[in-house]
């Protein structure tokens, strides 16, 4: 059998489930994403699981990690055990509003953990465009776009839940929201989770997601999130991507910002087999600010593709990127970031930073800005370098009595903390330095050996 | 405490240095001078234990031991202070975290008790007077942002706190102005006892009436071609190296 064939059959393979789990999908779903359901569909036939040849999966194979027979969770299932009690996120004095999501689906029996702000929502994505659909249908799929990526088509397709967040007008939530998705299942599983988020005019949000494996299953996780900021709102939205080495985490987040609002993505890679963080910001409005930053940490032979699109479609608007990967053994990275600044988007000032730590010599990196510009009056800047640690500085720290390891140690620190920094949330920062601490030591990889990860 | 005998070092296949001799024993300030390129930096950094130098034959001691066998923290820990030519900065690594680091790794080798984040604040401010040193630079980076003259304050700044027992000062005067090489000259000398040694590496003879040495040893093309007492060093800045170099071709 040729390779052609093959690959075609390997997106057949999900076609043809998709016709007979037909029933199931529509079943118990509102009309508002089973109306998007049949076009998403046809959408992904269109593309097919991409291959290197789609310019934006270049440098990253998509095709093994859709080979496993995976289980499909098209229903929500019953969990037996209580996850409340399974699960503890361990940030000290990190105050928030806890919820958690089981394989990509809402978690019907969460715990109260604080009252929040009147009119704020956070639900089953599910229950709410069933019961309240008027909510949900201005936003729903109207910039996440199945014509453009065949994993955005395939998770349209397959959708049936997820969280929906709902800020009203001028409402501050004061404590940060986590919602943590856990992967727990008795066979390898594919998820797909489908999010909402409004933060309407005037509000104000911090957030925090963590991804994490609870058994050493396979997974692959296929999720889209849709957000919108309203004028003069403001958010953070921060990642923390904790999974094990079986695990493939596909990730793609549109956000949508009115004139004045600011949002800043803060994500933070701590460990996986393959990561693929698709992220599109739509800046659609005057005087709109998108800051975005990641940091990931590889070894053996993980994988990570941060992919970066920023439209600035209006003028006086803002946008900065900084990505920092540390790569280790024989990982592999890559890191695509795309300005687009449309013609009428005067005083666009668009800025792109990629620096990469390789910590040997078969780790590899590839990194490609892209800056589309159809304005005049613009200030866009992008720079990307890959080294390794700056022998001289190790030489300087070793020469005051640092022992070799703990000088490296304290360069590779050095190195991720202008990231970590950015994190506004106190606790959180110290934590994640914490981790990232643990991480660059190798302590943190051996967390994973056990089946229930601890770790937050 | 510091013995190097027939010592012979190439830098990527170029011979640099090419039998040096060099006694130093405790309370003593060595100069060694010499006009550009003579080999002064390469000795220095051989010494410090720079690794791309090769060392094709001879040996250092140290208070009895093989220098040329242990690693550069070690040398450090063993109280060999290198106050570099062009110190480097290291964003994203905080001079107090990076000055705690190197004070507690040195007490923790020699068995002493490591000093809490609160001892150790206080005692850097005591050194910090010694060489009149701004919390402007103790609160960056390592060596981030400083002018030329402030790298190297600092670096006598860390011998302060070190207190090493042989240092080597690499062109510490070379871009300094009067003012700031009368600060480093007297941090330097208050760290002064009869156990200490020190080695200053320059090109001038300014430092010197600032840093009286016992003894002068003049380099050149690889070679001591030269050594007297603290006379040596007004000759050469009266004279120039040209009538030495006449001496060696002679």
């Amino acid at each position: 059998m040729s390779v052609l064939v093959e690959k075609a059959d390997l997106s057949l393979k999900y076609t043809a489930h998709y016709n007979e789990v037909k029933d199931l999908l529509f079943e118990g779903s509102s009309e508002v994403l089973n109306s998007q359901r049949n076009k998403a569909f046809q959408d992904f036939v269109m593309q097919g699981i991409p291959t290197r040849k789609n310019e934006n999966y270049k440098y990253t194979n998509l095709q093994p990690h859709f080979l496993p027979e995976y289980k499909f969770i098209h229903q929500r299932e019953k969990t037996e055990a209580d996850l409340n009690a399974v699960f503890r996120c361990d940030v000290p004095q990190m105050n928030t509003h806890l919820t958690l999501l089981i394989n990509g689906w809402f978690y019907r029996e969460n715990k109260e953990t604080g009252k929040l702000p009147e009119g704020v929502i956070l639900g089953s994505l599910e229950d709410i465009a069933n019961n309240h659909p008027g909510l949900i249908e201005k936003y729903y799929a109207k910039i996440a776009n199945t014509a453009e990526d065949p994993l955005v088509a395939l998770n349209t397709a397959f959708a049936k839940d997820g969280y929906f967040l709902y800020i009203p007008k001028n409402v501050t939530v004061e404590k940060p929201l986590q919602l943590i998705n856990l992967l727990q299942s008795e066979r390898d599983t594919f998820a797909t989770g489908r999010n909402l988020i409004v933060v309407e005019s005037g509000a104000s949000l911090q957030l925090l997601l963590c991804n994490h494996t609870l058994d050493l299953k396979t997974y692959l996780t296929n999720s889209v999130t849709e957000i919108f900021v309203g004028e003069n709102a403001h958010l953070d939205y921060y990642t923390l991507q904790n999974e094990h080495n079986k695990s493939t985490s596909l990730h793609s987040v549109f956000i949508q910002q009115e004139r004045d609002s600011s949002v800043t993505t803060h994500t933070t890679s701590l460990h996986g087999g393959m990561i693929r963080n698709n992220l599109k910001f739509i800046l659609n409005g005057e005087n709109a600010q998108a800051n975005m930053f990641g940091m990931s940490f590889l070894d053996k032979q993980q994988h990570i593709d941060n992919f970066t699109q920023v439209i600035h479609a209006q003028p006086h608007c803002q946008s900065n990127q900084l990505y920092k990967n540390v790569l280790d053994d024989k990982s592999t990275g890559a890191f695509a970031g795309r300005i687009h600044v449309m013609r009428d988007a005067q005083k666009t000032n668009a800025f792109q930073r990629n620096n990469n730590l390789l910590l040997t010599d078969s780790a590899t990196m590839q990194t490609k800005p892209q800056l589309i510009i159809d304005a005049d009056d613009v200030k866009c800047s992008h720079g990307a370098t890959v080294g390794q640690i700056d022998e001289e500085a190790l030489f300087y720290l070793r020469a005051r009595g640092i022992e070799e390891k703990k000088a490296r140690l304290m360069m590779m620190n050095a190195f991720a903390h202008e990231v970590i920094q950015e994190i506004k949330i106190e606790a959180l920062r110290e934590r994640i330095d914490d981790l990232v601490d643990k991480r660059l030591r190798g302590e943190v990889a051996h967390c994973h050996d056990c089946s229930y990860n601890c770790e937050c | 405490m510091l013995s190097i005998k027939e010592l012979y070092v190439s830098v990527e296949g170029n011979e640099i240095l090419k039998g040096i001799n060099l006694e130093v024993k405790p309370g003593e300030i060595h100069a060694i001078m010499g006009p550009n390129g003579s080999g002064k930096s390469t000795l220095a950094n051989v010494i410090a234990g720079k690794e791309e130098y090769e060392v094709t034959s001879g040996e250092i001691t140290y208070f009895g031991e093989d220098l040329l066998e242990m690693a550069p923290e070690d040398r450090a820990r063993k109280g060999l202070f290198l106050s570099f030519q062009y110190p480097v900065e290291i964003p994203g690594v905080p001079m107090v975290n990076f000055l705690k680091t190197s004070l507690n790794e040195q007490r923790k080798y020699r068995g002493e008790e490591e000093l809490t984040a609160g001892e150790f604040l206080k005692y850097m401010r005591q050194k910090m007077e010694l060489v009149d040193m701004h919390t402007k630079l103790t609160n960056r980076s390592v060596n981030e942002g400083f002018s030329g003259g402030e790298k190297k304050k600092n670096e006598i700044f860390q011998m302060a706190l070190l207190e090493p027992k042989l240092a080597i000062l690499d062109e510490t005067d070379s871009g300094l102005d009067i003012d700031a090489l009368k600060t480093v000259a007297h941090g330097v000398n208050a760290l002064r006892s009869p156990e200490n040694a020190t080695i200053v590496v320059t090109h001038y003879q300014r430092l010197l009436d600032y840093i009286i040495p016992d003894h002068v040893h003049v380099l050149y093309q690889g070679r001591i071609v030269k050594s007297a007492g603290k006379e040596l060093a007004v000759e050469l800045e009266e004279k120039g190296y040209d009538w030495i170099k006449k001496e060696i071709t002679v």
